[in-house]
């Protein structure tokens, strides 16, 4: 089992570095959309101060969304995600594989350019650690919640706008925690319990969602 | 008896804008939701009569074969 | 079982042949009951229910506002229950019960929203507020959008059943979720400025009427959903001898009622 989740990895993570100039887009998709807000609000610093959680997190939620029909098309295309359903291993451990490739390979970029593009909304110094460890929790959620519906949406006409339909509603409360997060860390109160809330949001994603993901890629492929 | 007279009722201490319109647009939405189930239902009965008789007699022998016309789509 | 045994049992009713023409019949009864219990209601509401203390006449919003969020949520449950019970007995039926509920759940998540909107302009001062519960009932609205795309969007029946319910069954498991946060979020964010909570005696009268109404939406929406499964089921089993007989009365049906208008 370990050696399949091993090979899986791998595998696509070799894919993702030479496909990088599509990691390099969703990346340039997050810094961009945190330099329109200014444009759109006015560069006050004490405005821009006080709305930087929710933009970077919302950015990050964007360009998270953005790549996510990428996540199985591929191997859709070419019959790689039939060999691997016909395969003996249990589809939730190679989905859990292309889960995390696709994480390490979308949301980690996001998660290391986050602080920069922090200190261009001039959020104090005490938040890009909570910022960063909030999207550390949160991104992924964001895969696995993202996966269900690509698998749901895969092949179908116009997916990437029914994909967003779907999974929008569901990403609300990650962006109510992690915002929360450096929000609570900034002001003073303390963002423990929304990181304790996020990192028990993770552990019931990484439970539940590898599933429904492999009974909907079994449902999308028949 | 609530009111003094009708035109107090339709006034509804002021609010006539707020509360006609949510039971309009209530009683409206419903309407229009049982037309739709209706003229939907309507449709349907024509053109799975109109898909019977492209199939012709084959119907019911087989579960549609690779010689089925395609059902036209809904709109 | 053989399937004599079969078409004894109650369990026959969840064969499209013998739900069909049942559907067909009970649904009139229950838009009659719908019909009935909307005008009591109404009259209660209107006529009976006292002017409220605080907010004056327009609280009689409440009758459609509180039975259309009820509904709309209630649906929602309902959905994902026939959703399961497809995934799990693999019954065709199943599925297409949830997927005739769904367009009735967002008319009515729309309606509470709309008829909230009207209500917190003259009592709260805006259209809308980010009340938690408002927030939630807008996210559910998006949930059936995103179901009712979904089936939409995909051809294959099978295929288009199945995801439906996959994701009706994860929109279910979120909505506790999405109910939590957003209260945790309402809390964090909402000033004392806007207080919203509702007046805590309420007069019995108006309970009444509530419920009536709330009786009466459960109806509508029997009759409604039982009509819209109707023709569904004809779709689906076009390939089957009794359907060319339901069609086939539907045509005479058609012709005799031209015949006597002429």
């Amino acid at each position: 089992m370990l050696s399949t989740f091993l090979a899986v990895l791998r595998r696509d993570l070799l894919l993702a570095w030479r496909g990088r100039a599509d990691v390099l887009v969703t990346l340039a998709f997050f810094v961009i959309v945190v330099c329109l807000f200014p444009f759109g609000v006015g560069a006050e610093p004490n405005q821009l101060r006080a709305i930087a959680p929710g933009v970077l997190w919302v950015a990050a939620l964007l360009a998270c969304l953005l790549s996510l029909h990428r996540l199985f098309a591929q191997d859709y295309a070419d019959g790689t995600l039939e060999q691997l359903l016909l395969s003996r291993e249990p589809a939730a451990v190679w989905v859990m594989a292309k889960v995390l490739a696709f994480w390490l390979s979308t949301g980690l970029p996001v998660i290391a350019v986050a602080p920069a593009m922090a200190l261009l909304l001039d959020l104090e110094q005490g938040g890009l650690s909570v910022l960063v460890l909030s999207l550390t929790l949160g991104t992924p959620i964001l895969t696995l919640l993202g996966a269900v519906g690509a698998a749901l949406t895969l092949g179908l006409r116009g997916g990437g706008m029914l994909l967003a339909l779907l999974v929008l509603p569901l990403f609300v409360p990650v962006l109510i925690f992690g915002a929360g997060a450096v929000e609570a860390e900034v002001s003073g109160s303390g963002a423990l319990a929304h990181l304790l809330l996020l990192g028990g949001g993770l552990a019931g994603a990484v439970a539940l969602a590898p599933w429904a993901c492999a009974a909907a890629l079994r449902i999308s492929t028949e | 008896m609530q009111w003094e007279s009708w035109s107090a009722f339709w006034d509804m201490g002021g609010a006539a804008i707020f509360v006609w319109g949510s039971y309009a647009v209530t009683f409206g939405l419903l309407a229009l939701e049982l037309v739709l189930v209706f003229q939907r239902r309507r449709d349907t009965t024509r053109r799975l009569l109109r898909w019977r008789r492209a199939v012709g007699k084959e119907v019911g022998k087989h579960d549609g074969g690779e010689f089925e016309p395609a059902l036209e789509s809904e709109r | 079982m053989t399937t004599s045994e079969r078409s004894r049992s109650v369990l026959r009713f969840a064969s499209p042949q013998y739900f069909y023409p049942l559907a067909g019949k009970l649904a009139p009864w229950f838009a009659a009951l719908a019909v009935v219990l909307t005008l009591a209601g109404l009259w209660l509401g209107f006529f009976v229910a006292p002017t409220d203390a605080t907010q004056g006449e327009v609280y009689r919003v409440i009758f459609i506002h509180v039975p259309a969020a009820w509904m709309s949520m209630f649906i929602y449950l309902v959905m994902a229950f026939w959703s399961a019970v497809g995934l799990v007995m693999n019954t065709r039926l199943s599925f297409v019960m949830s997927q005739a509920l769904a367009p009735t759940g967002a008319i009515f998540c729309f309606l509470a929203l709309w008829t909230g909107a009207l209500w917190g302009k003259p009592t709260w001062g805006a259209y809308w507020v980010w009340d938690a519960r408002l927030t939630s009932q807008l996210l559910l609205l998006f949930l059936y959008f995103g179901f009712i795309a979904l089936t939409r969007a995909i051809e294959d029946p099978r295929r288009a059943d199945r995801a439906g319910a996959i994701i009706a069954l994860v929109g279910a498991v979120n909505v506790p979720i999405i109910y939590f946060s957003v209260n945790w979020w309402n809390t964090l964010h909402q000033g004392a400025s806007v207080s919203l909570t509702k007046a805590p005696s309420m007069a019995a009268t108006m309970l009444a009427g509530m419920l009536v109404m709330a009786i009466a939406a459960w109806m509508y929406t029997i009759a409604v959903v039982l009509w819209r499964v109707r023709p569904m089921i004809l779709e689906r089993e076009r390939h089957t001898e009794w359907v060319g007989t339901v069609l086939e009365k539907e045509l005479q049906a058609v012709a005799a009622n031209k015949g006597g208008r002429a």
